[in-house]
């Protein structure tokens, strides 16, 4: 378990606390929002640098707005389940489960029945589907006493395996008819797809959600000390459950997405999502062991990853080395964030 | 308490909602009626009724459009004969299960044997103990190396696939008096040496017109990955001139990001032959032709083994014996034969 004595007791109420700290107690030699501002400058210090190499290379194609849509329209159906990997991450859990999750919800909103009712049942039913599998998730682990790896394993496999059942391991294409969906990604306002809104509003509400509420409070604490916030009068197993609710709920959201953007619902989407949520939000600073992060870290974490594929395409290159880049820089961003753990104490 | 209590109804209440939501949004029945499997019965005298045949059938289940019509199409074809015994054995893609169904077949002592491996090489040996218990193989497209492992082989032409769609952008665009164009490539699993037959095929073609390959990528064989491909690609090539994409379940992503880009200024050639890309070929737009990689081809193995097992040869040739190999030509579809060929696209 972790070490109790290295963080200060738990003396205020979740919610209790003056509005001005990040977290409900400072990390030890951090100090509050300073450490993630300067965390959060390494960051953009980077992408800038991937920015500088890609004006440098390809200056015509880079810096356009064209590719700019194209950057932030690719990076938002991992960056909407990057938000919800971001909250399950610092309340000390694991969802391997986003990808899979995904794929169903968009399976299941593209069924011909489900299509019958229109592009809005459609989008209700994919983020109904994602909560109502995160609840599975969440209950599996809060009251069944699972394992959060296990527990979310089972259901990538399963739920992988429904959406090939239900989709017959057919590509499910979204009518015509309900082209409001497609619409998603083909208007355009102040020259942005609408999905991108969609995704800057997620990132939106996903701040306030863990800086500004009381939910967001208890997320640290539960994940930081589940022992303690239980002690402090925290619902732990209730807080859970909603934490992976939430994570489903955002795959719900990535599913309208990524239906808009390929115009089908398919078994085959989101391959491997749940490995780029995590490494986002592991490059964003946010600690494997929970109790600590920002969406915000986890967001340019991800901006990071998909600028690099950017530039890797943008200039022909093999995809092999790309995935060698993407390997180096998590290995780098961790020893950075350890060495700025260290060096304050 | 009483907020408390409220809310665990509101609570109650959306997940019965959803409940219901999800029994009515389940149901994928109009679509699944689809009758699009691939079942021919021509060739002389050699359908009539003859001996008895069980034949075992084996393949991956992948989650892709085209293995999936294989395996429809084998069934398919089977059930047109009253003497065919078809016994399928669970599709896997896990080698090691692949292998054992395969045994349990062999146990059975099936009278035939139609395989498509997961990895030729990995499924060599099993293939050669069939063999060896003198149950005919015949191998479907990916290829066992060794030859006392099969019988018969039937497959499709990777490389010819990719000289097929040379041939026709090439031409195209020689046609128009295109100086230096820009041509592209979306490949599928950029490791697969079916993948590197393709590219090789259409870079050779290219070649006898003096062009070559602007700039491939690789995507994954799926939606996904080919939009995220090609929404990229198109932001590196300001103006394209053609672009050839290996595999048309994937050119659904393709497709749906060259329209979020709002780009026309080129031609698209697919491969496989979905139903989905002869229906755009058809509507006209960006996608302009097709060149297939038929799944049908389970149909003709389902065919040929039971001539094997019967002793017959093919009606249209002299010999007595099916052949030992047999390549299926990689045909172009475009809007002027497009209609001949609907009946055999899969849906994707």
């Amino acid at each position: 378990m972790k070490d109790v004595s290295e963080r200060p007791p738990v003396d205020d109420p979740p919610g209790g606390r003056a509005a001005g700290g990040r977290w409900p107690w400072p990390a030890p030699g951090l100090a509050g929002a300073g450490a993630a501002g300067v965390r959060h400058a390494g960051l953009v210090a980077a992408l800038l640098l991937l920015v500088l190499v890609g004006v440098i290379t390809k200056p015509d194609n880079f810096a356009t707005t064209g590719n700019l849509v194209s950057i932030l329209a690719l990076a938002a159906t991992i960056g909407v389940i990057t938000v919800g990997m971001t909250f399950v991450i610092i309340g000390g859990g694991i969802d391997l489960s986003v990808g899979a999750i995904m794929a169903l919800a968009s399976v299941w909103a593209t069924t011909v029945a489900t299509q019958s009712y229109g592009p809005v049942v459609m989008a209700l039913c994919a983020i109904l589907v994602g909560a109502g599998a995160g609840l599975v998730n969440g209950l599996l682990i809060s009251y069944g006493r699972m394992v959060p790896f296990i527990a979310t394993l089972a259901m990538l496999v399963a739920a992988r395996g429904l959406a090939q059942r239900m989709s017959d391991r057919r590509t499910q294409l979204v009518r015509p008819e309900n082209d409001a969906i497609m619409a998603l990604s083909t208007t355009k306002v102040l020259g942005l797809p609408l999905l991108v809104y969609i995704f800057a509003a997620v990132v939106a509400a996903g701040w306030v959600l863990l800086n500004r509420t009381t939910f967001g409070r208890r997320t640290f604490a539960v994940g930081g000390n589940p022992e303690a916030a239980r002690l402090a009068g925290i619902d732990v197993r209730r807080h859970t459950l909603l934490l992976y609710t939430l994570s489903g709920l955002c795959c719900g959201i990535a599913a309208i997405i990524i239906m808009a953007r390929t115009t089908t619902g398919s078994s085959t989407h989101g391959d491997l999502y749940e490995l780029d949520a995590i490494a986002a939000v592991i490059i964003g600073g946010t600690l494997l062991t929970g109790g600590r992060g920002t969406i915000i870290g986890s967001i340019l974490g991800l901006l990071i990853f998909t600028v690099i594929t950017n530039l890797f395409i943008l200039n022909g290159l093999d995809t092999s080395d790309q995935l060698i880049a993407k390997g180096v820089i998590i290995v780098i961003a961790v020893l950075l964030q350890r060495r700025g753990l260290r060096t304050p104490t | 308490m009483t907020d408390t209590s409220r809310r665990g109804f509101l609570f109650a209440g959306s997940i019965a909602g959803a409940g219901m939501l999800a029994a009515a949004c389940t149901s994928n029945s109009e679509e699944t009626g689809n009758t699009n499997q691939q079942s021919v019965s021509t060739g002389g005298d050699n359908d009539k009724p003859g001996t008895k045949v069980t034949i075992g059938f084996s393949a991956p289940a992948a989650d892709h459009g085209w293995i999936a019509a294989i395996a429809k199409n084998a069934e398919a074809q089977a059930k047109q004969y009253s003497d065919v015994d078809f016994k399928p054995v669970e599709p896997t893609n896990d080698i090691n299960q692949q292998i054992s169904a395969v045994e349990s077949l062999i146990a059975q002592k099936v009278g035939a044997l139609v395989i498509l491996p997961n990895d030729g090489e990995q499924l060599n040996q099993v293939a050669r103990k069939a063999m060896d218990a003198g149950i005919p193989v015949v191998n479907l497209d990916r290829v066992f190396p060794d030859k006392l492992s099969y019988r018969t082989w039937v497959g499709g032409d990777n490389y010819g696939m990719g000289v097929a769609a040379g041939h026709y952008i090439g031409k195209k665009l020689k046609d128009k008096g295109v100086a230096k164009p820009v041509i592209l490539e979306i490949q599928g699993i950029a490791t697969l040496p079916l993948t590197q037959d393709r590219s090789k095929g259409f870079a050779d073609a290219l070649k006898t017109y003096g062009f070559s390959v602007t700039a491939k990528q690789d995507a994954k064989f799926t939606v996904e990955s080919g939009n995220q491909v090609a929404g990229n690609l198109l932001q590196a090539h300001k103006k394209i001139d053609a672009l050839w994409n290996h595999d048309d379940d994937q050119g659904v992503g393709v497709l749906a990001a060259i329209k979020q880009a709002n780009r026309n200024e080129f031609f698209m050639v697919g491969g496989a032959g979905s139903a989905n890309a002869m229906r755009e070929i058809k509507n006209g737009g960006v996608l302009e032709a097709t060149v297939t990689y038929s799944p049908s081809m389970a149909s003709s193995a389902i065919k040929l083994a039971r001539l094997i097992a019967q002793g017959k040869g093919m009606a249209d040739l002299v010999e007595k014996q099916v052949p030992q190999s047999i390549t299926l030509a990689s045909e172009t579809i475009t809007k002027d034969n497009v209609d001949r060929y609907l009946p055999l696209g899969f849906e994707s």
